[in-house]
This record gives structure tokens, C-alpha cells and sequence, in this order.
């Protein structure tokens, strides 16, 4: 674990939700930090209160109550335009359905954050996606669309989209949720060769298989954390090459 | 976001939906050629109306009978006009250049076998200039030296129909029996857009037909013109004080109808306006709907690319960003189809003035005015949909199927 100060620290947070007449508490009271360079796992069956923590973690959504602050900047109170800057900036999400945009290549869904940066140039926008496809080892694949590539490229060109405006952390969704497990294991490779370039990582899944592969696991149920642990990274690599040979269909 | 990149992204939404994006541009394109070539047509009518009613003479007046109308039945006139009156506004008014009676005979030209259906017109010699007549060949009558003489000055038209290329001057015409020697001819004005044609006249002394052909001593209306432009109201009320001092008039209602020559256009463009608002009401209705189709539209798309707009926002998008993207949309779309909806305008106006013979004018303010109305439309029908763009919660957005 790093000794720096958390890029990520969350405190006390609740999240109800009204239903009616009814209130449902999604988030009870979690507290945790993430540190730079973290690669962690959040954890949790479905109703546990995990995509209202990736909700929150991501920007997209504000507490009812507690602290939540993103590289020193307290989000609590941030207006909308203030929080659509965060995710812009701080933020690199991966979703379980890609959500690329149809119709567009693979640079240009790449560009896309760095459009509503008006900070970047084309030029060094071009650059900087053309670096991000390198990254995740789609450089000849620049040009193609969306349903031209297989549902793993489709990933990794989300990734890099994720990675095209630096962010200080990248929060993915069931990132793997919609890929066998072959590709599942090639998209955690890329997890974690970013990891060891230093990226910090929070990875939302319910597949404890999938957990292994970090190195840091939370796991949330019922609204509050149940376990956090650090453990040993699996190498996504060595499971990937001890998978079967894929069968061959005549 | 800057405006380039603006313009990229809303473009390329564009793209993606070619046929949509097409269809919603047609509508727009059917009002605003609909709106230039119906104002094309009410201007055109309305000009040539105006060159129309010029021909007719300079700050002309004319004075005629006050026709009661009751119930649709024309009462008789309480007061008719008469030569002393004419001589009374020419010996005292001051604003005046010239004043002609007018009494008028119908009947047929006759000279040799060839006729003409021609009006005959009693007038002095004033009414050519009030009327912008001129002489071609031969000489105009004098008012006092040819008083009740069995002289006349014929118009082009006549000159076609009776001397069939020969010189007219000095035949004789036979008009009801009545012979009448030519002694002039006039200058050709040609035919109005109304289809009266201003050479098919023959002119002779008033005192000649009211003696002679019509034993009257009524004038049907008088014509007089003004010094000027501007004066045609002192001159209007100043022939009117003369012929109510000549009658000692008392009542409230005037005895006579004075019109000037702008009223005249005033009354008879009034109705070319009215029909030519109408049409462009009717056109911009039609523009208006392609707004809706547009609006239509863009709920549609704002709709079915709700989990865009959720992922747009995920990655950064403001609510300004995303709403200015669909405003973007829909203003390429509505100024397209105000591009080509003019340019179509345009085409349309020119194509029913050569194979029609419509005169049709397109102004330059009627272009301008429907751009700017399509950019209006634009902003206008696409504001709502993009604000609801611009409202999604991303996070509703991107689950959105």
C-alpha cells in the first residue's frame, strides 16, 4: 500500500433513495480511502449498494450524506457544470456495454472526452488517442467502427478512451461483464499492465474470479462495507495462458 | 467547447441520420420557396399595378359624382358637375396645372369597312398632359378655337384598326353617324398589366359631344392635376371649397368624390395586398409546420440517443454543451433547408414569369427576412428538445435501452 496521501477518500457516506413512500437506503455509512497506484476490486452482489458507489465515485451522483473527496476536491456541494467538469478531467469510465458511439471510429470515440476540454488542441488531441489506442494495443484499428471490431477490441478501445484524458483514476463497471472469459482475462491483462504504469484503479464487479486479479478487494453488502482486504494480485497473463486452447468449430 | 469542434460533432449527428436529416430539411425547404415565390408574386403584382395607375398621368385628381349607395341600390346623385364648374376651378385654383372634363360616348369608329369599338372621349386639351398623353403627328385640339368643331385626335390602336398604314391625318371618322375629321394622332402608351389598352382612344371637345352626341350639359367627372407632388391634398380641398362655394353648400357630406392618384393606387392595391398577405400567410404556415417537423425530429433523436447523451455526459459534456449541440442541429437543419428553400424560391419565381407571363419580383428584403426566419425557426422548435437533452441525469441516460 502506498504511503501517500489518498487520491480518493470517501467518509461516512449515506445515499437514500425515495420510492414512493418509501425511503431505500442504498449506501448505509461507507468509509474508505484509495491511495495513488491502488488497484481495487469493489465487490458486491446485486442490491448491495455498489452502482450507487460507482454512481458516487464516478461524479454522476451526490450523497445524501458524508464526505466524499477526489484529489483534494471536495464533491459534495459541486453544482452540476462543476461536477461535469470532474469527469471530465479526474475521471475514466469503462462500461460494461462499451457504450461507444455507434457510427464513429475508434479515434474519434477516443477523442471524445478531450472535445469537451477545450483546453486541447485537434492536433494534440489526435496525438494523445493515437497514444491511448497504442496503449491498449489497437493501433491498427484507428479507423475502424464499432461493428467492425469484436466485443474485446470494442473494450479496449473504451479503455483507452477512459485513458485518453489522463485521469486520476479509472472507474470501470463490470468492465468484463459482457466478455467470455478469454477476453475477460486479456482485458484485466490491460488492467493491469496500466497498473504497474501507475494508474489507479477501481474496478466494480460481482465475479470473485475477476477480484483476484487486483490487489485489493471491497466488498459491500447491504449498504455497508462488509469486508476489506489486501491480497495477492493474481497475473492475469499466467491465467490467461493456463485457459484451454480455444475449441475449434468445423 | 469551442465552435468548430461544436459545429464537428452536430454535423456528424447529421450525417448519421442522412434520410431523417433530409426530410425534416424538405419541410423547411417547401415553406420558405413557398414564402419567396408568394411575395415575389404579391410585389410583382403590386409594382405593376403601380406602373399601372403612373400611366394614368402626374399627380392626377379626379372629382366625380357622389353616389349614395344604400343597400347595395345606387340612389341618384344629389349634385352633378357641369361645364361652369370646370371653368371655375381653372380660373381660381391655385394648385392646380391643369383641369379637363371627361364625358364619354360609346360606339363604333367607322371609316370605310374597317371598325372600332372605341370609347369616345369629350376632354379639352389640358387632359393630354394630365393624362401624359402626347402628340405624335398633326396637332391637338384648342379648347377655344375648336369649341363643338367635328375635329378628333386618335390613339394607336385606332390608327391600326381604321387607316391600316395609311396617314390618318386629315380622313374623316364616323362616329354614330357623325363624321369627325382627324387632325392628330397620338404617341403610343402601350397596354397595362389590366389589359385596358391606352392607345385605343379618340379624343374630341367636350362641348362637341355634349352638344352633339350625348345632349347633356352633366359632366361625368372631371380630371385635373396638381403642381406637384405633395399638393395633392391642398389641391383636393381646394377644388372641393370651390364647388361647394359655387353651390352654396351647407351640409355636413360632401358633394362630390375627390380622389388623388395615390388613393386610387391605395384603393386598387388594396386588394392585391390583401390576396398577396393571405398567400404569404398561408406560405408561412407551411413554414411554420416544417418548424414542427423539425421539432418532431429532434425530439426523436433526443429521445433515441438518450444513452449518448449519457455517455457524453459521463465523460465531461455539460448540460450547456449537450444542449448547444442539439441547438446546433437544428439550426444546420432549419438553414439548409432556408438555403435551398430560397434558392428554390428563387427558381420557382423566375419559372412562372417566363412560362407565365406573371410578373413576379423577389426582394432582397424578402430573402433576407426568410433566412432569418429559419435560423428563428431553428433555435426556436430545437430550444425544447435540447433543453431536455440538456436535463438528462446522466446516469438515467446511460441505463436507458
Amino acid at each position: 500500500m502506498s504511503s501517500d496521501l489518498p487520491i480518493l477518500s470517501i467518509e461516512n457516506l449515506r445515499r437514500d433513495f425515495k420510492m414512493g413512500s418509501e425511503t431505500v437506503h442504498a449506501l448505509r455509512g461507507v468509509s474508505f480511502d484509495i491511495f495513488p497506484g491502488q488497484f481495487v476490486t469493489i465487490m458486491g452482489t446485486s442490491g448491495s449498494g455498489k452502482s450507487t458507489m460507482l454512481n458516487i465515485l464516478g461524479c454522476m451522483d451526490k450523497p445524501t450524506s458524508g464526505h466524499y473527496i477526489l484529489d483534494g476536491e471536495h464533491t459534495e456541494r459541486l453544482s452540476r457544470d462543476a461536477l461535469a467538469r470532474i469527469r471530465g478531467k479526474k475521471i475514466g469510465f469503462v462500461f460494461q456495454n462499451y457504450n461507444l458511439l455507434s457510427r464513429t471510429t475508434a479515434i474519434e470515440n477516443v477523442e471524445l472526452p478531450l472535445l469537451y476540454n477545450s483546453g486541447v488542441s485537434s492536433a494534440e488531441r489526435r496525438r494523445r488517442a493515437l497514444e491511448a489506442l497504442d496503449m491498449v494495443g489497437l493501433s491498427d484499428r484507428v479507423n475502424h467502427l464499432p461493428n467492425q471490431m469484436s466485443g474485446g477490441q470494442q473494450q479496449r478501445v473504451a479503455i483507452a478512451r477512459a485513458l485518453v484524458n489522463d485521469p486520476v483514476i479509472i472507474l470501470a463497471d463490470e468492465a468484463t461483464g459482457n466478455l467470455d472469459t478469454r477476453t475477460s482475462y486479456e482485458i484485466m491483462m490491460i488492467f493491469q499492465e496500466l497498473h504497474r504504469q501507475g494508474k489507479t484503479i477501481a474496478f466494480v464487479t460481482h465475479e470473485p474470479d475477476i477480484a483476484t486479479f487486483s490487489e485489493r478487494t471491497i466488498t459491500l453488502r447491504d449498504g455497508l462495507v462488509k469486508k476489506d482486504e489486501t491480497h495477492e494480485m493474481q497475473d492475469a497473463k499466467a491465467a490467461f495462458d493456463a485457459l484451454p486452447p480455444p475449441e475449434e468449430f468445423e | 467547447m469551442n465552435p468548430l469542434t461544436l459545429a464537428k460533432i452536430s454535423l456528424r449527428a447529421l450525417l448519421r441520420n442522412r434520410m431523417r436529416t433530409f426530410l425534416s430539411v424538405l419541410g423547411i425547404v417547401i415553406g420558405v420557396a413557398a414564402v419567396i415565390t408568394m411575395v415575389a408574386m404579391g410585389e410583382g403584382s403590386r409594382q405593376s399595378i403601380k406602373e399601372q395607375m403612373t400611366s394614368m398621368g402626374t399627380n392626377a385628381i379626379i372629382v366625380m359624382p357622389n353616389w349614395n349607395r344604400r343597400g347595395g341600390v345606387q340612389a341618384e346623385s344629389s349634385e352633378m358637375l357641369e361645364e361652369k364648374d370646370v371653368i371655375a376651378i381653372r380660373e381660381n385654383a391655385t394648385y392646380i396645372n391643369g383641369v379637363s372634363p371627361m364625358i364619354t360616348v360609346n360606339g363604333q369608329a367607322i371609316v370605310g369597312n374597317n371598325n372600332s369599338p372605341t370609347t369616345l372621349s369629350g376632354i379639352s386639351a389640358d387632359y393630354l398632359k394630365i393624362r401624359n398623353y402626347e402628340i405624335e403627328d398633326g396637332v391637338m385640339f384648342d379648347d377655344a378655337a375648336d369649341r363643338m368643331a367635328k375635329v378628333c385626335v386618335i390613339g394607336q390602336t385606332v390608327v391600326k384598326n381604321l387607316f391600316a398604314g395609311e396617314n390618318p391625318i386629315g380622313k374623316t371618322i364616323r362616329y354614330k353617324s357623325i363624321p369627325l375629321k382627324v387632325i392628330g394622332t397620338l404617341k403610343s402608351k402601350g397596354s397595362g398589366d389590366f389589359g385596358q389598352d391606352n392607345d385605343d382612344v379618340i379624343f374630341t371637345p367636350y362641348q362637341t359631344v355634349m352638344r352633339r352626341f350625348s345632349a347633356t350639359t352633366n359632366i361625368r367627372q372631371i380630371y385635373a392635376n396638381s403642381i406637384g407632388e405633395g399638393y395633392a391634398q391642398k389641391a383636393t380641398e381646394e377644388i372641393m371649397g370651390i364647388l361647394k362655394e359655387r353651390r352654396n353648400w351647407t351640409k355636413p357630406t360632401d358633394p362630390f368624390r375627390v380622389f388623388t392618384q395615390e388613393e386610387m393606387i391605395t384603393m386598387v392595391t388594396s386588394t392585391s395586398d390583401m390576396l398577396a398577405l393571405v398567400l404569404t400567410v398561408i406560405a408561412g404556415i407551411s413554414l411554420f409546420v416544417g418548424g414542427i417537423g423539425i421539432m418532431n425530429i429532434m425530439y426523436v433523436s433526443v429521445t433515441e440517443r438518450t444513452k449518448e447523451i449519457g455517455l457524453r455526459m459521463a465523460i465531461g459534456a455539460r448540460g450547456r454543451d449537450i444542449l448547444m449541440q442539439f441547438l446546433f442541429e437544428s439550426v444546420t437543419i432549419s438553414l439548409m433547408g432556408g438555403v435551398i428553400g430560397i434558392l428554390l424560391g428563387v427558381a420557382a419565381s423566375q419559372i412562372v414569369k417566363t412560362v407565365m407571363g406573371w410578373p413576379m419580383i423577389v426582394s432582397f428584403a424578402s430573402v433576407i427576412i426568410s433566412f432569418a426566419v429559419c435560423f428563428a425557426t431553428g433555435v426556436f422548435f430545437g430550444w425544447y428538445p435540447a433543453r431536455k437533452a440538456s436535463k438528462l441525469d446522466p446516469i438515467e441516460a446511460l441505463r436507458y435501452e
